[in-house]
């Protein structure tokens, strides 16, 4: 498969990013950011979203959705990292479609991919226990009771957690920390008994939550996938949302070097733009192969996912750590030669230095995804 | 040498006594820093013990003579003092521009009267200093300052814009670069003065940082009228005062790193990222990247204890403050990337309680600053490749 985008995905990038930087340019965060919006995203966007088709992207067709796979995805995630718009897109349109779609049964297809697609479902996936990423060492345990289960622990980073109407949850329901089998995922309503929703504003202003489980009750039913073997199911739409946000890391890492290079060419000091100083020409122009380089492996990824989701791995801890290394240095580049300039909330910088410090940390770290690569490798 | 370790012991003998418990610990946040000043307050009775019994001692500035507060201490003693502080995780009873900026240049430039005036106010924490240098279009070509001060009788009328003044709106008084000699080259038509925040015509106006912050402010002069007295040094040749203040300002900012330093980085990261069963931190490539930073920053500390040994020597490079700046302020942003990465989605909080307000975050980005306060890193090498490697060009 060529690495290059086709005519049909080309347009699908174009009318993206003509929605988003239209309607929402970054300015749109910071006035939510400001008003401490209670939401954290605009629902009116979200409806347009789904009126594009964007929502049911990755939504079987006979469910709403148009079918497409997750170099599209992709590609609506790097217009998002362009102007950071905070919305559901990841949390739902992503994450949650391609959980029910690859694991759910007929019914519970039936009853939610619709719904997503038509922009009327929100939901959120809840992984993360500790300070780290590490899905493996699930702890939320779910006890078998009547015929169903009862979960009880804790979830932090739920991306969307405060607004979704739907939550996909891993738990343990055999097995201890580390074990592969023992996991199982289930859907549960977040106005179950015993659930206590908090959200946590977040250094970038985008949506998460901490989701308390006090021995919540959910029959059997709201399984998705197989009792014990969620660990596969999991690890699969990990990876389509790691490829994701690898991708918003791209788009997040060209608009600040986009937005530094003209910097270069307007400051003047020394009587001179500070572009013609050689000690920047030099790191803006290996910043510049850097993003290229890491959009090539990003882009690499999301093409595996989408050809065989089970030996997509090794692409697309490459393409996470790659971008979050490369995230990481141009947030940095693009502060220190905004000098004072770049420091200032006024400006938008600070926005994308946060931004990219969250998606480093969402669905594992650089050094998390070099180490799934060592062992993908077998050392 | 029989003499010092006796001071050594009475010094430690005096800090255990007289430095209060909770002055051992590690600052919470910045705003645990006191700063002395009309408008001053102390964030807790520890804290104004502390500093009162440390400016009764003169060790507030342990180094400066008797006579301006000082402690009236030689480079060995004030280096044991200060080893015996470190010792114990003593927290700087008064931190201030005075001390670390304006001071050095007053010594050494300033007149008998000048130094009388101002000093024993630093060192007793009554007068808090801020630094009026960058202007909107002179930063880090800082000689380009385009502020205008005017012969009139006795005193000058100054006009202009400054910016990036970090505290103007606490502050009390402002050293300040001004143009005397339009006509000159860029240089030689420079002043260093001094005056106070609240003469007729200073304003300042706060800038929000990416931090959620504001320590930095707009500073406007609409015709302050300023005594001509108050120039340090000659007129027209204040880039010389300038250039050796900045030499003091870099190297207390290539040392902030240090300050309040709390538990070992290792330490910090086994909270969150936990252990494996051989005990070592269950993140291999963290922990090797805390282990080298770690070496880097063993290194610094070591190549800073060399900096004042050689500079009493009479054996440093007056441009050494640059390679020190350059250095302590990126392992300085190194050491906040990897409590970030340490911290994992804690560190990601922005204004819970159980965040404590997002304190490691705010601290993260405010070290961003740190490579481009005070001269940026990029003119550190500049300098550094100039005035030390002499090489061409450059
Ligand atoms: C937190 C903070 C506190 C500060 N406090 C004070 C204060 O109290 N008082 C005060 O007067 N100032 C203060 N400053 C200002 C500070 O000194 C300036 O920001 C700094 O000198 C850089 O100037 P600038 O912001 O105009 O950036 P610019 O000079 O516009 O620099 C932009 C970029 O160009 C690069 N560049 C410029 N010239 C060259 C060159 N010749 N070669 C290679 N690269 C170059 C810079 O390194 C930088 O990356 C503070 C700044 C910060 C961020």
């Amino acid at each position: 498969m060529a690495l290059v985008l086709t005519e049909e995905q080309s347009m699908l990038r174009d009318s993206a990013r003509g929605l988003i930087s239209d309607k929402a340019p970054v300015a749109h965060l910071r006035s939510l950011r400001d008003s401490k919006d209670a939401t954290g995203f605009s629902r009116e966007l979200w409806t347009t979203f789904a009126e594009m088709g964007f929502s049911g992207l990755l939504v079987p067709d006979q469910f709403g959705g148009s079918g497409l796979g997750c170099v599209e995805a992709g590609i609506v995630m790097e217009e998002i990292g362009r102007t950071l718009m905070p919305s559901p897109f990841l949390a739902t349109a992503v994450l949650a479609a391609s959980a029910l779609s690859r694991g759910g049964s007929e019914a519970q297809k039936a009853q939610h991919l619709p719904k997503i697609a038509d922009g009327s479902l929100l939901a959120a996936l809840a992984i993360d226990e500790g300070a780290k990423h590490r899905p493996l060492q699930t702890k939320l345990q779910a006890t078998r009771s009547g015929n169903g289960f009862k979960l009880s622990g804790d979830k932090a980073f739920v991306v969307d957690g405060h607004t979704a109407d739907l939550l996909i949850v891993a738990a343990r329901s055999a097995g201890g920390a580390g074990d592969k089998n023992g996991l199982t995922l289930f859907l549960v309503d977040p106005k179950a008994k015993g659930l206590a929703v908090e959200r946590t504003a977040m250094v970038d202003s985008h949506n998460a939550a901490r989701i308390v489980f006090d021995k919540v009750e959910v029959n059997a039913d709201s399984v998705l996938g197989e009792v014990d073997q969620g660990f596969g199911l999991l690890e699969g739409v990990l990876n389509i949302g790691r490829g994701s946000v690898a991708s918003e890391m791209v788009g997040l890492s060209e608009e600040v070097f986009g937005r530094t290079v003209t910097y270069l060419k307007e400051r003047k000091q020394f009587g001179k733009p500070i572009g013609e100083f050689q000690a920047l020409q030099h790191r803006a122009a290996e910043l510049y192969i850097d993003i290229e380089i890491t959009r090539a492996a990003v882009l690499k990824a999301l093409q595996a996912l989408d050809v065989d989701l089970d030996k997509a791995g090794n692409a697309v801890s490459v393409a996470k750590a790659r971008a979050g290394t490369t995230a990481t240095l141009a947030v940095q580049e693009g502060v220190q030669m905004h000098g004072g300039m770049g420091m200032t909330d006024q400006f938008d910088i600070g926005f994308f230095m946060k931004r990219a410090r969250v998606c480093q940390e969402l669905f594992g770290d650089s050094n998390f995804h070099a180490d799934q690569l060592a062992q993908g490798k077998g050392y | 040498m029989a003499d010092l370790e006796k001071f050594r012991a009475e010094t430690r003998a005096w800090l255990e006594q007289n430095c209060p418990a909770e002055m051992r610990k590690p600052m919470a946040s910045d705003g645990d820093t006191f700063w002395g000043g009309r408008n001053t307050k102390f964030s807790s009775d520890a804290q104004r013990v502390w500093f009162e019994r440390m400016r009764d001692k003169g060790w507030t500035v342990p180094h400066w003579p008797k006579e301006y507060g000082g402690g009236g201490l030689d480079g060995e003693e004030a280096k044991i003092v200060r080893q015996e502080m470190a010792a114990i995780g003593a927290r700087q009873p008064l931190t201030s521009f005075g001390i670390s900026m304006l001071g050095p240049a007053l010594l050494k430039y300033g007149t008998e009267e000048q130094k009388k005036e101002h000093l024993p106010k630093i060192t007793a924490g009554l007068i808090r200093w801020c630094q009026g240098y960058s202007e909107p279009n002179a930063g880090s070509d800082l000689a380009s300052l385009q502020t205008r001060a005017v012969g009139d009788g006795d005193d000058y009328i100054i006009n202009g814009q400054k910016i990036w003044t970090s505290y103007a709106n606490y502050a009390d008084w402002i050293f300040c670069l001004v143009r005397t000699d339009p006509a000159a080259k860029k240089h030689d038509g420079i002043s260093f003065i001094l005056f106070d925040m609240a003469s007729t015509g200073v304003s300042t106006k706060p800038i929000l940082l990416i931090s959620g912050y504001s320590p930095f402010c707009e500073t406007f002069f609409d015709n302050v009228r300023v005594p001509k007295s108050h120039v340090v040094g000659t007129v027209n040749r204040g880039w010389d005062v300038a250039k050796y203040l900045l030499q003091h300002e870099r190297a207390m900012i290539s040392g902030m790193g240090e300050r309040g330093v709390g538990r070992p980085l290792g330490q910090i990261a086994a909270d969150s990222v936990g252990a494996d069963a051989q005990g070592r931190l269950d993140d291999a490539q963290l922990r090797s990247q805390i282990a080298s930073f770690e070496v880097d920053e063993a290194a610094l500390a070591a190549a800073a204890e060399r900096a004042v040994d050689l500079a009493k020597a009479g054996q440093s490079h007056p441009a050494f403050s640059s390679a020190m700046k350059y250095y302590g302020t990126e392992l300085n942003k190194r050491r906040y990337e990897i409590l970030m990465s340490a911290g994992g989605i804690d560190a990601l909080e922005w204004e819970s309680d159980r965040s404590k307000g997002g304190a490691r975050p705010r601290a993260w980005l405010r070290t961003k600053a740190n490579s481009i306060e005070g001269g940026t890193s990029e003119v550190m090498l500049g300098i550094v490749a100039k005035r030390i490697l002499d090489l061409p060009g450059a």
